[in-house]
């Protein structure tokens, strides 16, 4: 009951900070191997992402277009004059002392996402950086020290802030799906959050129903590494957040930090401890000006995207609303089923039955190709039109002359069955599936 | 004539004929060095049998028929390069003990023209000066006149030339770092555009005012340095794409008719024996067939405060990286004017304080770049004093804070701009110190600057003197 009066009371404000690694071949500075997840501690490091004195940072055309991508998917306008800037602050795995960011003169800013309830969730800005070292809290020889890897200093990392737009967890995991999508069917990052590639800030704060301002506080939660902790993170700070002001008090301004042990947030650092950053334009790299059709060519090379693909899908193969989801929920699956369409074509194999096995068998279009799909399909549809009768008589006989695999799959060896289902599969060459066989085997074993 | 008081063109010249040999050279250099260093302190880090052994190398080579630049040339290097293996501590003690693992991309040039390193020269301390006394190791003396300073930053490097220890040195400049000391110790200095010259492994001073280049005994030496240093760099974004000339043959082009302008503000203060030189001087570009011309720049002073706001805020930045956990010492290992650099570019990069200070000095910066445009649609080249004074008595710097903006006065603004310029000797003083003069040219002039330097040179007799250590 107290849940039910509250959310009528109170209603939640919620922006977020997203924090995605791009995954370019070399980092964003220097030619250094961006790949640093699983490698042997500082292997990966050069004079630039070491930040030693006198090396300079070099700008990866790559990553830069990347994240100009990610804004124009996100609806972004794309400034023709952008610029680094440095943002100082202390913290061991930051080796120069500063952090090369994007603070005036980001690339893109002011786009937005659409979620499925017609809300739109604006974008404020994307932006790009530089990834941190690592640091690792550990034993050594009975001490405890702080070891620093550096391997992931300097990696590609594009920043989407959006506004306070969001009304409760479900929009903001929402929207986190979507932003994954639409990052991967660019192929610009592959933002696994449980890698660290994709990281969440939520800034989270509560007003009384009805108010239209902004709250004079905000809790930022940092440390959160997949969508459910951004969910109960949330969950759990409106919850908290509530009760004080229930009590006619307002929560401090403050960083928490998500404990993903005990489900808790924590405070970190309050508003008076807030730093100043100290940005000014980075004087090592020279400022960016576009040319419009550089950035149209940009626009021009992006990929369809998910909800674009889905539509046509619905349209032109004539398959459910659901299916095409299911089936653009990631891009590889998406061209598997375009390509399988194509082959099945030839064939006589409509889209839609070809949507039905891919989903219905959950083909692995790892270690098949569309064409395969296709051959099977119309194999086990020549199946479909054998006599049951002369089916079960393979069995039967199968069955008859192998008393050993039967008395050894009686007395539990299961696999033994397999043995029959090749004896069978001899007999009828290719007219019946291994799997049909094998039910009607497994069948009339159990009954004897 | 001794051998370590060639210059390059001269050491050159006697290789390839095979007057000496580069082993020969060399260890008349490190002679001259063990001789006259207890006097300069030129050196932090000397790599005298590495330099022997380059030399046997580079007498290969020779023998084998290579010309490029600089082989078998004994030159020595600013300790704010990184050398790898070698030492490298922007004369700080926060980096004594720093060896870096990789070469700035200047060192590799010249090794790669076949140069051979004498060793690591003193500087102030992480370039915060124009005295080499702001050194963590102890100061530079001028060879002139060991109770006097050589100048700074590039104080060791400047030194080590006019003492002939080295026959060229590669310095860096921010505002006047090459040209003051080369003023004060009567050697040619050479300051090129910003981004004629990568600074890739150049400890960095203010990035966006950092231009490394030669300190030589010749404008000739000087046009050769730069043929070797100049040219874009995949490793520095903001080194310019546009090619390098033939310095050297572009030297000897004759190029007359020239309009040199002179501004007021740039003699007004200045000490009169300096003034008396350098309008000798331009009677004799007169003489030359060129023209000079009055015109108004701004005033000198302002480029000071712009230059003090943001050479500040970009020194608080660069040096945010040494902070106790690597490099083996901590911050509380910067001397006095590195604190006083690092709280002042702070407190001007502060939220607040920034559009006041930081923003409004690049604002003016724009301005003193328009001045220049300006004036170089009306003349070619600006020529006036380098320093306002010749070398002052060793100890003048301490307790000066400003010491350095006050003597680099009159090479803040085109620094600002990042402008070309050249410092060249013009005449001595009663008390028998340099007096030099400086050209400054638009963007990328450096051919012109040294033309008209070089044709200077050739009808005077100043860069012939030899201090008596």
């Amino acid at each position: 009951m107290s849940n039910d009066i509250r959310t009528i009371t109170y209603q939640p404000v919620i922006g977020l900070e997203v924090h995605v690694e791009l995954s370019t071949a070399s980092k964003m500075f220097c030619r250094c191997s961006s790949d640093y997840f699983g490698q042997e501690p500082n292997t990966h490091t050069c004079p630039v992402c070491l930040g030693l004195p006198g090396a300079l940072p070099v700008p990866n055309e790559k990553a830069i277009e990347g994240c100009i991508m990610i804004g124009l998917a996100l609806n972004c306008d794309i400034a023709l004059f952008s610029q680094f800037d440095r943002k100082h602050y202390y913290y061991p795995d930051l080796p120069k002392g500063y952090q090369i960011s994007q603070y005036q003169h980001p690339f893109c800013a002011k786009g937005y996402i659409l979620l499925s309830n017609n809300k739109k969730i604006r974008i404020r800005r994307v932006h790009m950086e530089e990834d941190t070292g690592k640091l690792m809290h550990q034993d050594l020889d009975g001490r405890a020290v702080s070891l620093i890897d550096f391997n992931r200093s300097g990696v590609p990392l594009v920043e989407i802030v959006t506004e306070p737009d969001f009304e409760n967890a479900d929009q903001v995991k929402e929207y986190l799906q979507k932003l994954q999508q639409i990052i991967r069917y660019l192929g610009v990052a592959t933002a696994n959050p449980d890698k660290g590639e994709m990281r969440f800030e939520p800034n989270i704060s509560v007003r009384k129903a009805g108010e239209t301002g902004l709250p004079d506080y905000k809790v930022e939660v940092k440390n959160i590494n997949s969508f459910s902790f951004v969910e109960r993170a949330i969950n759990y700070e409106l919850k908290r957040q509530s009760s004080i002001l229930e009590r006619g008090e307002t929560p401090i301004q403050e960083t928490r930090g998500w404990d993903e042990r005990r489900h808790v947030t924590l405070g970190q650092r309050t508003k008076e401890e807030a730093m100043d950053y100290r940005y000014f334009p980075e004087p090592d790299i020279p400022p960016f000006q576009w040319q419009s059709e550089q950035i149209d060519a940009l626009r021009k090379a992006l990929p369809e995207l998910a909800d674009a693909k889905k539509a046509r899908f619905i349209q032109s193969y004539s398959i459910t609303d659901y299916d095409a989801e299911l089936l653009t929920r990631e891009r590889r699956l998406a061209d598997f089923f375009e390509e399988a369409v194509k082959v099945g074509q030839q064939h006589g194999v409509e889209p839609k039955i070809i949507a039905n096995v891919i989903i219905n068998k959950k083909v692995d279009i790892d270690t098949m190709v569309p064409a395969e799909l296709i051959k099977d399909i119309v194999a086990s549809r020549k199946i479909e039109a054998i006599d049951e009768t002369e089916l079960l008589a393979v069995v039967q006989e199968a069955i008859a002359s192998n008393p050993k695999a039967v008395e050894d799959y009686k007395k539990g060896k299961t696999n033994a069955v397999m043995f029959l289902v090749g004896a069978c599969m001899r007999q009828l060459k290719g007219k019946a599936t291994p799997e049909r066989v094998k039910e009607l085997l497994v069948a009339r074993l159990d009954a004897m | 004539m001794k051998l370590y008081e060639l210059t390059i063109t001269e050491a050159r010249k006697g290789l390839l004929e095979k007057n000496f040999s580069a082993r020969e050279l060399t260890s008349a250099c490190l002679e001259r060095i063990k001789a006259v260093e207890p006097k300069l302190h030129a050196f932090v880090t000397l790599t005298g049998e590495q330099a022997l052994e380059e030399a046997q190398k580079a007498d290969t080579l020779l023998g084998s028929g290579d010309v490029r630049p600089l082989l078998g040339i004994p030159i020595s290097i600013k300790d704010n390069f990184c050398t790898n293996g070698v030492r490298t501590t922007a004369s700080s003690n926060v980096l004594r003990n720093f060896v870096p693992p990789y070469d700035a991309t200047v060192v590799r040039l010249v090794t790669e023209a076949g140069a051979i390193r004498l060793g690591k020269t003193n500087m102030d301390a992480f370039a915060h000066g124009s005295s080499t006394e702001a050194s963590d190791f102890g100061p530079t003396r001028n060879p002139w006149n060991i109770e006097r300073l050589p100048g700074g930053s590039s104080g060791g490097a400047a030194a080590s030339v006019a003492a002939d220890e080295a026959i060229a040195a590669v310095g860096s400049e921010t505002a006047g770092s090459i040209r003051q000391p080369a003023a004060w110790c009567g050697v040619v200095g050479l300051k090129p555009t910003y981004g004629r010259v990568s600074r890739y492994g150049v400890i960095a001073m203010a990035s966006s005012l950092d231009s490394p280049g030669p300190i030589t005994k010749s404008v000739e030496d000087a046009a050769l340095m730069l043929e070797v240093l100049a040219g874009h760099d995949p490793m520095d974004a903001t080194t310019s794409p546009l090619p390098p000339k033939p310095y050297r043959k572009l030297l000897k082009e004759k190029r007359e008719n020239l309009t040199i302008g002179i501004s007021d503000d740039y003699f007004n203060g200045v000490d009169p024996e300096i003034v008396a030189a350098v309008q000798k001087a331009l009677q004799e570009f007169e003489r030359l067939g060129h023209k000079v011309k009055k015109i108004k720049l701004f005033d000198p002073q302002y480029a000071i405060a712009v230059y003090t706001i943001l050479q500040r805020s970009e020194v608080s930045s660069n040096l945010a990286r040494y902070d106790g956990i690597r490099y083996g010492f901590g911050r509380d290992a910067f001397g006095e004017e590195a604190q006083r650099r690092i709280m002042l570019g702070t407190y001007s990069l502060s939220a607040g304080y920034y559009d006041a200070y930081y923003a409004k000095a690049q604002k003016v910066r724009t301005l003193i770049v328009e001045d220049f445009e300006r004036a170089f649609q009306e003349v070619d080249v600006v020529i006036g004093p380098t320093t306002p004074s010749t070398a002052l008595p060793v100890g003048s710097s301490k307790d000066h804070p400003m010491f350095g903006e006050i003597s680099d006065v009159l090479v803040e603004a085109s620094t600002i701009a990042g402008l070309p310029g050249i410092s060249i000797c013009c005449g001595f003083s009663k008390e028998l110190l340099p007096i030099s003069m400086q050209i400054m040219g638009p963007y990328f002039m450096e051919d012109l600057i040294l033309n008209l330097a070089y044709q200077y040179e050739q009808v005077t007799d100043w860069s012939n003197r030899k201090p008596n250590l």
